[in-house]
């Protein structure tokens, strides 16, 4: 940068040429981002737009085309009654959306916090030279390898009321007296839904932390060696801020995905209010109540709750996705 | 001060024998150089002194104790690293400091160390960086300095000097010689591959190959009476020269070495060996010249100042004088 500011200052001969290789890098990086702004102007830029257009309207999946401005009537509307109560609706005041926030916060927090502590173990494993290392790595790959909606399907069989295996192992065990119904009682219905998604991503989450692991120098813990560094103080002192970047960038990942769960609710915790999150919700208005600018609506908020904890977690959180070089 | 005792000490990766048992007393506050060929086993060896590697025989003794089952930081030793392995993400203060703290040493008194090192090392501006905003040179200091503020009885070096430029490394090299000095009673093993910096630091000079001791010696007994031809061409630099067959008979042995500063052009009549000059190296103190005398390699003849000679030319060369002349028979040993 200072090298700039003084050329500036008195233009030498390469300073032109300089500038005009320049003017070509960046010719050439627009001629590379343009195709990837053009398909993400369609596929993202223009849904987006109609959303946000469509929950200020009246929209009606049977008649989207006569559609009609309705403002913010959606969000926040207020009627006085003859009788003078007033009657307050919309989306900032409905009770079962923020309900479905909540538990979508509750899900994403829970389930990205245990998965980063497991993923972090996995990976401390996985990155300990042993016979087979390869073999479990891949091995531990598996969950995150099957489609979700087969995972689910799988664990809705094992937590089956009458037929699941997990009710028949823990009644023999004497855990418990009798069937639970897991995925449909409202004490455990989000308890199945956290376990099933641990149980998926945090191989995920333990991959990309190993990556991290494996950037992080050899030779340090030598040296921390002959410190005579206690396993447990090197890893609080040595491995985890090196690798504290990555496990950054990693948690970014999951929340994202964990903000915007559906398919596993979906599956495997159908119309459970104690499990219903903000995508479940969205697709209930939008599909199956036939409150489609409602569901506009919702999805435009779903929107922005994900940008500002997004925006908020980058910032607090001084995340680099550069590695943190 | 540490007396460090190997007896037979082996070691091997699986099947792959790297340390085939070595004997050496490294005596207390001596500064020992191991030099060899790449892969001879020198890093090895001196991971197993520090106690990085397991020895998977014989045995190690710190002033008369065994240390095999002891762990680094059990056996006081301090190590600078190739790659100076400093951590990246503390500042040159706390890489100084982090191995005094977790010794519960007290605040004031780490303080009081690091500060003494850096003044020593000439880093004291530098305490708060971290090691990326650091010169290689100055990484290299910080690294020394870590090592020194552990106060060790035992010094180890991996080609401490080997990712610094010319300069920097007579500097530092002569910065070690006065560490040594300083820390009288720490005993140092220091790893080359520089002939300079093995002939200048060492008091002792232990040559390895394929992972065997070949010789042990001060700098001076090693240059004058080497005891293989091993040696005799790994250690001086130019090279020795070595003549065998027809070349050496004349002087009665299987095989002749004579240093490049040993020998002397001479009249056609009176040479030795005669070839033909084929490449000439203008130093400005010296000239190398490189002749043909239709061995298999070429001969080097070292003259003072800018030789007259070109390539092509006519040479006979000789000894300087008779003790120069290094005899081996067919094994390779002195006779
Ligand atoms: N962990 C290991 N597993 C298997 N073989 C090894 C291991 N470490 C070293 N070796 C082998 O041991 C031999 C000696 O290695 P070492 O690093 O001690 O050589 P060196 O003398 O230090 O060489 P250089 O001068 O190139 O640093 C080499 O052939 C190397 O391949
Ligand atoms: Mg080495």
């Amino acid at each position: 940068m200072t090298a700039e500011t003084s050329f500036s200052q008195a233009p030498p001969p390469e300073a032109t040429r300089r500038s005009r290789l320049t003017a070509q890098r960046i010719r050439s990086a627009w001629i590379f981002l343009t195709p990837m702004m053009l398909a993400l102007a369609l596929v993202a830029g223009w849904p987006l737009f109609r959303n946000i257009y469509f929950s200020f309207t009246d929209a009606s999946l049977t008649n989207l085309g006569a559609a009609q401005w309705i403002g913010f009537d959606n969000y926040y509307s207020k009627i006085t009654l003859p009788s003078g109560r007033e009657i307050t609706s919309g989306l900032l005041v409905d009770p079962e959306w923020w309900r479905a926030v909540g538990n979508t916060l509750r899900f994403a927090f829970l389930s990205v916090g245990f998965e980063t502590v497991f993923g972090l173990i996995v990976a401390l494993v996985l990155n300990a030279e042993f016979k087979g290392r390869a073999l479990v790595r891949a091995a531990v790959l598996v969950p995150w390898a099957i489609p979700t909606i087969v995972s689910a399907k799988i664990w809705a069989w094992m937590l089956n009321d009458q037929f699941g295996v997990i009710n028949d192992v823990f009644l023999k065990l004497g855990l418990i007296s009798e069937k639970v119904a897991w995925t449909a009682s409202p004490d455990t219905a989000m308890t199945a839904v956290l376990i099933v998604d641990i149980w998926k991503t945090t191989p995920f989450m333990a991959l990309l932390i190993l990556a991290g692991l494996q950037m992080v120098p050899k030779d340090i813990y030598e040296a921390a060696k002959i410190d005579g560094v206690h396993p447990v103080k090197q890893f609080f002192k040595i491995t985890l801020p090196l690798i504290w970047p990555a496990v950054m960038v990693a948690v970014i990942f999951r929340l994202l995905d964990a903000l915007r769960i559906f398919d596993l609710i979906y599956v495997l915790t159908p119309n459970n209010a104690q499990t219903r999150t903000m995508s479940v919700a969205v697709r209930e208005n939008l599909f199956d109540f036939d409150n489609f600018a409602y569901g506009s609506a919702q999805a435009t908020m779903l929107f922005f709750i994900i940008a500002l904890i997004t925006i908020l977690y980058i910032t607090l959180g001084r995340v680099r996705f550069d590695g943190g070089k | 001060m540490a007396r460090i005792q190997l007896n037979g000490v082996r070691k091997s990766f699986g099947d792959v024998h790297v340390i085939k048992g070595v004997d050496l007393d490294i005596r207390a506050g001596e500064f020992m150089v191991f030099v060899g060929p790449s892969g001879c086993g020198k890093s090895t060896l001196l991971r197993l002194i520090a106690g990085l590697e397991d020895i998977t025989s014989g045995e190690m003794r710190f002033n008369d104790q065994r240390v095999n089952d002891k762990t680094p930081s059990e056996r006081g030793i301090a190590m600078v690293f190739q790659s100076y392995a400093l951590y990246p993400h503390m500042s040159v203060y706390d890489n100084m400091a982090f191995g005094l703290r977790l010794a519960k040493g007290e605040e004031a008194e780490t303080r009081k160390r690091v500060e003494r090192a850096a003044e020593m090392l000439q880093i004291k501006q530098y305490l708060d960086r971290l090691p990326k905003q650091l010169s290689g040179g100055q990484r290299q200091r910080v690294a020394i300095g870590r090592a020194i503020v552990r106060d060790p009885q035992v010094f180890l070096f991996d080609e401490p000097l080997s990712n610094l430029d010319a300069a920097l490394r007579v500097a530092t090299r002569l910065e070690i010689a006065k560490l040594h000095h300083d820390m009288g009673k720490a005993t140092m093993i220091y790893v080359t591959h520089d002939q300079v910096e093995a002939m200048t630091l060492a008091d002792r000079i232990c040559v390895l190959r394929d992972g065997l001791v070949e010789q042990v010696g001060t700098p001076l007994e090693l240059y004058e009476k080497p005891a293989s031809v091993f040696v005799a061409g790994f250690i001086g630099s130019p090279k020795m020269n070595f003549f065998s067959g027809a070349h050496a008979s004349p002087l009665g042995a299987h095989t002749i070495g004579v240093r490049p500063e040993h020998l002397l052009a001479a009249p056609e009549s009176a040479g030795t060996w005669s070839g033909q000059v084929a490449h000439r190296e203008v130093m400005g103190s010296d000239t190398y010249l490189y002749i043909d005398v239709g061995g298999p390699e070429l001969i080097t003849l070292r003259e003072t100042g800018i030789s007259g000679r070109n390539p092509g030319d006519r040479i006979a060369l000789t000894p300087m004088a008779p003790h120069y002349v290094h005899r081996f028979n067919e094994a390779g040993r002195p006779v």
